[in-house]
């Protein structure tokens, strides 16, 4: 099995787009989630011979196939809407990296212009 | 009075017994484990963490109550257990064997750890994983790999490695698991312990730290049927707390366990699962299913072989489901609320923005297993491609599921090997995640259809004198069936060999 992204570029046949550095530098920036460029390098090439050994899946099933995601089904779960109890502030607090005045405490959300 | 060597050599539902006649303490049961763990967890490495004070003070309870006469708690009251870190319990951290979570102590208990602990139940501690259950082998865990006790080269399986490895070490007779695309069952099967995954729905959620959602489920680990019967009792049922939750009466599986025992197989029809062997399925897995083919047979069931042609689809339906939702769940670890945070101004590092905090901690934060998944399950559910990967993959999932109910018209339980391969050596598959993936081949397709499936030892490989995992699958809600043949199948396997092969596991060396 290749690992390298030469070789899936040049996979004849295959379903599955190869994935460019670019494409997996975006994807990282949309899950929030810095990678080196090593990782990138390796991520290229692993993730391009993943999606082309799964993408015989696209073509299986018909559109009239209903999708599963349950054994036994269940729809409208609802229960009694009576009050329970929770967690107090402290122990909401408890795991925070960072904590002041009784509030999680975190960087900044907001640009300077916004 | 036994000594703590045999105390650790027995079942749990014998340790339970002896418990309740006054025979041992639990006190002195959970010390000798305690003590096992001292002796030989430095070479297993099962264990994430130890909770000895408190594992003692449950004990303790136990034997309180039974003191003053009370009625023990559950049929297992005063057993230690090991508990896989992904589960919550108070007072002791969670890990879910990353990097991210280290240190993080959660508030709350799993519903499992509520029920555990009122069951009487004595938690020894946490047992490592792949991280965040993403895995064949420990070898993810960034907190480094178990080792396998039959051979300490080699893997003990994975997610749960570590919850397989302290069975077969003998440093706890019961083990939680939870198996997503075979966590429980391909641990179990290479570590010739027994492990069920329940039918989805079956045990509670909540308080399991999420990967894939809607494949998610917590089971019972030990080293008898009988064993994993008497947990999956005390785990499993209706908790109004997870909405996916069955609300059904819980499946009579200890009375299954005694029916098979005694009027074994007889009558039952049995299903091999034409392509669950073959290409991939090592020579000594397929001598041992053969073997256990032919036992059930000899046995008075009826064997059929049934086809099942789209679970040629399944590790890539499965490889597309799993990255989308775990890439969703994973994004609660966002350096806010618990967790790891690095690079905060305020705290001395250099990043102002919570977005770039956020991807930092999650860049430090995560392992390589993790983040190609969350790349992956990115790209799978990114706008253009939902339909076509995800959308398409729940549908393969309904092929899945019908093949399953086709085959089930034909016959009462499904078997095949659990897992292809016996245990194989630490840092050999590593680098290349698609050989990784190929471990659960015989265990997905039914985390995708959702029915309880289980992991009973066939025997030991002829070539490679490693535990071999059969694989019992019953329909949807059909667990008695289902521990009905594991049992037939245990106890034809004692007549023969004397004893569960669990009991064969090597002698480990004992450090003081």
């Amino acid at each position: 099995m290749s690992s390298s992204a030469d070789s899936v570029a040049g996979d004849g046949g295959s379903a599955a787009p190869a994935l460019t550095r670019g494409d997996v530098d975006h994807l990282a920036h949309l899950a929030r989630l810095d990678l080196t460029d090593g990782e990138l390098d390796i991520y290229v090439g692993q993730l391009s011979v993943i999606l082309d050994s799964v993408a015989a899946v696209t073509k299986v099933a018909a559109a009239d196939i209903e999708p599963t995601t349950h054994a036994v089904p269940l729809t409208n779960v609802f229960r009694p809407d009576v009050r329970i109890p929770g967690l107090t502030q402290q122990q909401a607090l408890s795991g925070a990296p960072s904590a002041q005045d009784g509030r999680f405490r975190v960087p900044q959300i907001l640009g300077e212009e916004q | 009075m036994s000594t703590s060597r045999e105390l650790t050599r027995l079942t749990a539902a014998d340790l339970a017994t002896q418990v309740r006649d006054g025979a041992v303490s639990a006190v002195e049961v959970t010390q000798a484990h305690l003590d096992r763990i001292g002796a030989v967890d430095g070479d297993v490495h099962a264990f994430l963490h130890v909770s000895g004070e408190s594992a003692l003070a449950q004990a303790r309870t136990v034997d309180d109550a039974n003191a003053r006469g009370a009625s023990p708690a559950s049929a297992l009251a005063g057993v230690p257990l090991a508990l896989k870190d992904i589960v919550v319990q108070m007072g002791s951290p969670a890990t879910a064997g990353s990097k991210i979570l280290q240190g993080w102590m959660p508030p709350y208990n799993a519903t499992v750890t509520q029920r555990l602990l009122d069951a009487g139940i004595v938690i020894l501690g946490k047992t490592n994983l792949d991280e965040f259950a993403m895995g064949s082998s420990t070898e993810n865990s960034a907190y480094g790999p178990s080792r396998n006790p039959w051979d300490l080269t080699r893997v003990p399986g994975g997610s749960g490695g570590g919850s397989a490895a302290a069975l077969a070490a003998f440093e706890a007779p019961l083990a939680i698991g939870t198996d997503t695309g075979g966590s429980i069952r391909q641990p179990a099967s290479v570590t010739g312990t027994v492990g069920a995954k329940p039918t989805y729905g079956g045990v509670s959620r909540y308080g399991v730290i999420a990967l894939a959602s809607s494949l998610d489920q917590v089971g019972p680990c030990a080293r008898t049927v009988l064993d994993t019967a008497l947990l999956h009792e005390v785990i499993a049922g209706h908790d109004p707390r997870d909405s996916t939750s069955i609300d059904r009466p819980v499946p009579r599986v200890v009375d299954a366990v005694r029916r098979g025992q005694t009027d074994g197989v007889a009558g039952m029809k049995i299903g091999v699962v034409k392509e669950l062997q073959g290409e991939g399925y090592q020579s000594g897995v397929m001598q041992s299913f053969n073997a256990a083919v032919a036992a059930l047979t000899a046995a008075g069931a009826e064997i059929v072989e049934v086809s099942c042609p789209h679970f040629e689809y399944a590790l890539a339906a499965y490889y597309l489901i799993l990255p989308s939702e775990c890439s969703s769940n994973l994004a609660r670890f966002d350096a806010m609320r618990y967790g790891l945070r690095v690079g905060d101004i305020a705290s001395g590092g250099s990043l102002v923005s919570a977005e770039d905090v956020m991807a930092a901690t999650r860049g430090a934060g995560f392992g390589a297993e993790v983040k190609r998944r969350i790349i992956l399950g990115t790209y799978a559910l990114s706008a253009g491609y939902y339909d076509a990967y995800y959308g398409s993959a729940l549908k393969v999932r309904t092929l899945i599921r019908q093949d399953f109910e086709n085959a089930y018209a034909a016959a009462d339980v499904l078997i095949s090997p659990a897992s292809p391969v016996t245990a194989f050596r630490l840092g050999e598959k590593v680098d290349d995640p698609m050989a990784m993936y190929l471990n659960d081949l015989a265990t997905i397709p039914g985390s995708l259809a959702g029915i309880p499936a289980m992991s009973v030892p066939s025997g030991i490989a002829s070539d490679t004198r490693l535990p071999v995992g059969l694989q019992i699958m019953g329909p949807a809600l059909g667990e008695e069936q289902m521990y009905r043949v594991a049992a037939a199948f245990e106890a034809g396997y004692v007549a023969t060999h004397g004893a569960v092969v669990a009991d064969a596991a090597p002698e480990l060396e004992v450090r003081t």
